[in-house]
């Protein structure tokens, strides 16, 4: 059914709200909010299906010594699995050296990717916010990292990180900035920074993206004034648009800082199972697939979810708490 | 009149070394991709930056493995039925969100914003069973299932930020002449969400597509795999020799179409995208 053109005007005329009224009224305000929850029903309980349900059986997982094979005749344990009193020394989850290994490399992987993209994602969204010829298709072929499956990517990239026939270490020994190949994937000091390398390169683009969103809806007078002022444009971008443009790099840090806390593919694939790039869902991973540990494993995914948790609320606390402090 | 002038050609010429950096950060890997995936398997082991001649053996090889076709196949059937249903779940509740005031919005919104934070390893253990229990592990309906979790939550996000734009004097047209929510949903809401609707099932597509940790716990056996399980899967004789050409020839295989599509639909990607954060 499409409005006829009559009453399109009818509601313009001034006697409108009143004839509007009665029909925002009771009866069809009841059909509509009645109408509403049946249309969000499906959606509810899909995902109490698979997102509610799952996690609540988690967190009881988590109490229990289940395994994989025989999930239903798992056992109650209470708090065992994340730490237990036994024998003259304490065990569990919590007291597992590679458990806290993983934690760190997750912040670490975090803190630093994140600071990375956003860093070279602002520089790259100040190219493609500038007037050029070609504009159009430099941002699409910088939307190409984004395109690729994060898979592929890993798997491009440990290509070409390839220790003996890698075009990275080749690059670096031509140019002379080293003398032997690295094991970048295989070594504890390099991997870690292979894995963040990766990252970066697939995830600058959505952070620049979002940053170019927030240049272009800038007020284009405040530049010409600096222009005309002879302010030098390095000036211009700390004292100007950076502080403009921080709320919307904020959204993207924490969309990125979410991601990144639970980041498996890319370690999975680089370097797999290896503790020196361990991070809190490939340890979870491990604990319940490879070693069909339920109990253990559902533990470590609670400890994930609760730090995740955690710092969303925080990071929204302080959010808040800031625009209040630069409202006064 | 030189100084002034040399320095606005520096300024110029830094900003194409600039523009080209990105340009060869941006593509090179995928340009690696493609030219290593283009060699036959012995001169794969010399580096070069391009191609003397065209080699298909790759990909003859990944093609005539009927796992790679199957799991393309499944990847196809999985990437279009989730963004089916996410698109129908999500057309309905942003209606309803978006267009309805009523008690408890503000609520489910938040538990919507809430599911699209969840780590899919909290998940794990708990979504296992209900696969197992519903008797669909090893099978793409148990992913089609599973991958709501992280494209319902957006697709409903993106939807109502669009439907909230729509203006109010169609709907209330509608309302006058009688029109059930279900009617106004389709004859009056659905021409004109198109495009909101084709970008957020483009972003469901390629999240689906590139999934990785529930398909490859929830699958086990080759004919039931997607393409990026099948591609982190394929190995050589050893863990130090894996056949980099397949590999190389099956990962652009998978990318080039993301890649096209991503090209023709640049403009709305982009909207989806900052609309998805920007509004979030």
């Amino acid at each position: 059914m499409t409005p006829e053109p009559d009453m399109t005007t009818t509601t313009t005329t001034p006697s409108a709200p009143e004839r509007a009224r009665p029909y925002r009224g009771t009866k069809v305000r009841r059909q509509r909010v009645r109408a509403a929850w049946t249309f969000l029903a499906p959606m509810l309980v899909a995902l109490a299906l698979v997102a509610g349900w799952p996690l609540l059986r988690t967190f009881y997982f988590s109490l229990t010594d289940g395994t994989l094979s025989a999930l239903g005749a798992a056992n109650f344990i209470g708090l065992e699995n994340y730490l237990v009193y036994d024998d003259g020394a304490w065990y569990g989850l919590l007291t597992d050296p590679l458990w806290w290994r993983s934690v760190w490399n997750t912040v670490f992987f975090a803190v630093v990717s994140v600071s990375l993209e956003v860093v070279f994602g602002v520089i790259v969204a100040l190219i493609l916010n500038a007037e050029f010829r070609g504009r159009m298709l430099v941002r699409a072929a910088v939307l190409i990292p984004w395109a690729i499956p994060t898979i592929v990517s890993a798997k491009m990239w440990a290509w070409m990180l390839n220790d003996q026939f890698g075009i990275i270490n080749h690059l670096l020994m031509t140019l002379g900035i080293i003398d032997s190949p690295i094991a970048w994937t295989a070594s504890a000091t390099y991997s870690m920074w292979a894995v963040i390398m990766v990252d970066v390169w697939k995830t600058i683009p959505f952070v620049a993206l979002l940053a170019l969103a927030a240049l272009q809806m800038l007020p284009k007078d405040c530049y010409e004034a600096a222009e005309v002022d002879g302010i030098h444009p390095v000036r211009v971008f700390f004292k100007v648009t950076l502080p403009l443009i921080t709320p919307a790099l904020m959204v993207a840090v924490i969309f990125r800082l979410l991601d990144a806390l639970r980041v498996f593919d890319v370690i999975y694939v680089l370097t797999s199972n290896a503790s020196s790039t361990m991070t809190m869902s490939i340890y979870a991973r491990q604990q319940l697939v490879e070693f069909q540990d339920v109990g253990y494993g559902s533990a470590a995914s609670t400890l994930l979810f609760l730090i995740i948790a955690l710092a969303t609320v925080a990071y929204l606390y302080l959010g808040r708490k800031q625009l209040q402090l630069g409202g006064d | 009149m030189t100084s002034r002038q040399l320095n606005k050609l520096a300024t110029r010429i830094g900003f194409w070394v600039l523009v080209a950096v990105v340009l060869i950060y941006a593509i090179f890997p995928f340009y690696y991709a493609v030219i290593t995936s283009l060699k036959p398997s012995s001169e794969l082991f010399s580096v070069s930056y391009w191609l003397d001649s065209l080699d298909f053996s790759n990909y003859v090889a990944i093609f005539s493995q009927g796992s790679f076709v199957r799991a393309i196949f499944n990847s196809i059937l999985v990437s279009i039925s989730v963004v089916a249903i996410a698109l129908l779940l999500g057309i309905t509740a942003s209606y309803a969100l978006g267009r309805v005031r009523f008690r408890g919005r503000t609520t489910v919104m938040l538990v919507i914003l809430g599911v699209s934070m969840f780590p899919q390893v909290a998940v794990l253990s708990g979504l296992f069973e209900v696969i197992r229990g519903l008797g669909l592990y090893n099978n793409p309906a148990g992913l089609i299932l599973s991958y709501t979790i992280f494209t319902l939550p957006f697709t409903v996000w993106v939807l109502t930020t669009f439907m909230k734009q729509l203006p109010q004097e169609l709907e209330e047209a509608a309302i006058m002449d009688g029109a059930t929510p279900w009617v106004t949903i389709t004859k009056v809401f659905l021409p004109l969400m198109w495009p909101a609707m084709a970008t957020t099932g483009l972003l469901a597509f390629i999240a689906a597509w590139n999934e990785f940790l529930f398909a490859l716990t929830f699958t086990l056996s080759d004919d039931q795999r997607t393409v990026p399980v099948a591609i982190a899967l394929i190995s050589g004789g050893s863990q130090h020799e894996l056949p980099w050409g397949p590999i190389m020839a099956a990962s652009v295989t998978v990318t080039v179409p993301l890649v096209v599509l991503v090209m023709i639909f640049q403009k709305r990607i982009v909207s989806g995208l900052t609309a998805g954060a920007v509004k979030g």
